[in-house]
């Protein structure tokens, strides 16, 4: 083996070794969650969760008692249907407004157009807790307080400016003789943008999406303001934090809960992990 | 089918005036090439009589219809971009019935014509594929198509030909004055290559920062140009020019030049008449200066000039000379017999029924 072949295989190996070592300790936590959320009460509460892993196929030691009791009478099973209710709708409505925000911005051409964009862009900059109070209050007088509807608007208000941004870049970078061609053959802004712009950019839309609905799906603060925890609203994250404090002991019924609500969020990821990737350099570097 | 008119055209971006009141009319059916070097303001007047950019006084009319204020989509044109903007996303099929669709032309009807622009066109069997499947020939083609299957009363087509290499462009060059001759509709082309302008155009304009300079057919425009800078620019390679003073001398006229002096000929001695003892530039294209062993017939000898062969370039057909007399350098484009050898002396002939006298100030041609 040459003195340079040999260089580079002790780099990588050590490079592999630490992507390893800090991806284990990483998921071990979530590893635990799920073996403990499939065990029972009692074996809980005599030995850790690792010990199962000496006979893994020894499968009286698994039980699938912890998720029917969360998802049936701890209200784990109608926080995950609130949560769908919530997040789907606030996945949509933003970046279907920001979609065609971005190509105005883009493509139109109106008086204020660059002062309206720089406006929505700075938005970026204002933390949301700032706006918590001021909307509650707004909200309070429209009655929207502890609706669907209101959560909706609030998650679509705190998305949009990052979503415009995102989409812009995209949208902004599609050649310009595309949509003169368009224009050309005869479509107006409407049609050059749901015929050509939409099916173009979605790779962007894409990518906003998910990371949107992990943001929705996951927020704890939003929801605890404008929805409030009672049963027929509160969506999975409020109904946990609740389970850890009703049943701060048992641990059975939270590592499942847990996990119910881990398991969508996990689903999206894997499934458009491509995309993810690309969303986090959007705007970042061309092509 | 259209006749187009810029009246007094301007376009103004910000502080800089691209086009300068813009001039043109342009018959119907006519094959009218817009050239010029970068920049000088072609693609603008282009993308304003498609209607892309709006102009800043003046008027265009497309068949007598005032279209200043009309989008581009109802302005009964089709445009081919440079990058053919084909939509990436669509079948070749769709890209080309894409505008029908918009203008909702019956489905049986809108096959019909994508299948017999697709057939003129020889792309029949690449309607299924996606643009990137396809080479760049072929992707101008369906551009083509795009345009063609739209039955506009003008086509417009931007440097349409540059993407390509250049044995395909001369292959596409042909096929797109074909595709006039069939069409009958008026085409206008532009273009930066001088001779993709004279093979094509059945006139050329030639702009130079954003003024329009001369439009003729391209014979009239390569035999009188009416300034250096259109001399120039038509013709490749392109005319050379000798600074040099117009002097009386011996009962003729004689153009001295820091080396060698020709005589005037006396049938162009009154238009330069004013320029007497002034400084001129003489302008002579390549093909007008000869071996002198090598005279073609027709040719009177009697402006022999000596110069000094630099480099020489063998094209078969022909050598290009380039040759050093003093302080001018001048090419000729002598026949292959020729005994011209890097660093050896030459004899050679100026044809001085061809040349040209241009005003060293105002660039006009006197001649």
């Amino acid at each position: 083996m040459s003195n340079f072949v040999m260089k580079r295989w002790l780099n990588r190996s050590f490079v592999h070794s630490a992507v390893i070592i800090i991806c284990f300790l990483w998921t071990l936590p979530t590893i635990g969650v799920l073996i403990s959320s499939f065990r029972a009460p009692n074996d809980m509460r005599s030995s850790g969760w690792w010990t199962t892993l000496a006979h893994p196929f020894n499968f009286t030691q698994w039980t699938t008692r912890n998720y029917a009791d969360v998802i049936t009478s701890n209200g784990i099973g109608s926080a995950f249907v609130n949560t769908l209710v919530v997040t789907i709708p606030a996945t949509v409505i933003p970046i279907t407004v920001a979609a065609f925000a971005a190509y105005a911005f883009a493509w139109m051409r109106f008086p204020l157009r660059d002062t309206a964009f720089a406006l929505v862009v700075g938005l970026m900059v204002v933390p949301l807790q700032m706006a918590l109070i001021p909307v509650l209050r707004l909200y309070t007088r429209l009655g929207l307080n502890g609706s669907f509807l209101g959560i909706w608007l609030a998650h679509t208000g705190f998305g949009l400016p990052m979503a415009t941004y995102l989409l812009y870049s995209y949208i902004s970078q599609l050649p310009r003789d595309l949509l003169e061609s368009a224009f050309i053959d005869g479509a107006s802004h409407f049609t050059a943008f749901t015929r050509l712009v939409v099916p173009l950019s979605l790779p962007a839309i894409a990518s906003f999406a998910i990371f949107q609905f992990l943001w929705v799906w996951n927020d704890l603060l939003i929801s605890l303001v404008f929805l409030g925890t009672s049963k027929d609203v509160a969506v999975l994250t409020s109904a946990l934090s609740k389970l850890v404090g009703s049943k701060g002991q048992a641990w059975h019924l939270l590592t499942a809960g847990a996990f119910v609500s881990m398991l969508v969020p996990l689903v999206v990821f894997f499934s458009l992990q491509r995309y993810f990737v690309r969303g986090l350099l959007a705007g970042s570097v061309k092509g | 089918m259209a006749s187009i008119t810029f009246d007094h055209v301007n376009k103004i971006f910000g502080d800089v005036h691209v086009l300068k009141d813009l001039d043109i009319d342009i018959p119907d059916q006519e094959f009218l090439v817009l050239v010029g070097p970068s920049g000088c303001g072609k693609s603008t007047a282009l993308r304003c009589l498609a209607g892309l950019e709006e102009i800043s006084s003046g008027q265009i009319q497309i068949g007598n219809r005032v279209v200043n204020n009309v989008p581009p989509k109802d302005r009964d044109i089709a445009m081919v971009f440079q990058s053919y903007a084909l939509y990436p996303h669509m079948s070749v099929f769709d890209n080309m019935a894409f505008g029908l669709k918009l203008r909702k032309v019956p489905k049986p009807e809108i096959r019909k014509r994508v299948e017999e622009a697709a057939q003129m066109l020889s792309i029949e069997h690449l309607l299924d594929r996606k643009p990137r499947q396809l080479s760049g020939g072929q992707r101008q083609r369906v551009a083509l198509g795009r345009a063609i299957v739209r039955d506009p009363a003008v086509f417009l087509m931007d440097e349409p030909l540059s993407n390509l290499d250049a044995k395909l462009r001369v292959q596409t060059r042909a096929e797109i004055n074909k595709l006039h001759q069939k069409l009958k509709t008026t085409f206008i082309y532009v273009t930066h290559d001088q001779t993709e302008a004279m093979t094509m155009g059945s006139r050329i304009a030639v702009m130079r920062d954003g003024i329009l300079q001369q439009i003729d057919t391209p014979q009239t425009l390569y035999d009188h140009p009416v300034n250096k800078f259109v001399a120039g620019f038509i013709g490749s390679p392109s005319m050379n020019f000798i600074r040099g003073t117009l002097q009386r001398g011996d009962g003729q006229l004689v153009f001295d030049a820091n080396g060698f002096s020709v005589p005037i000929p006396a049938s162009r001695m009154q238009m330069v008449d004013s320029h007497i003892g002034k400084a001129v530039d003489l302008g002579i294209r390549p093909e007008d200066i000869h071996d002198a062993t090598l005279l073609p017939p027709g040719v009177i000898g009697h402006a022999k000039v000596e110069a000094t062969v630099d480099v020489t370039e063998p094209m078969g057909s022909e050598i290009y000379a380039y040759l050093l007399n003093g302080s001018n350098s001048f090419v000729g484009r002598f026949d292959p017999r020729t005994s011209a050898r890097p660093g050896q002396p030459i004899m050679t002939v100026f044809d001085m029924d061809k040349m040209h006298i241009f005003d060293v100030e105002t660039e006009k041609a006197l001649v």
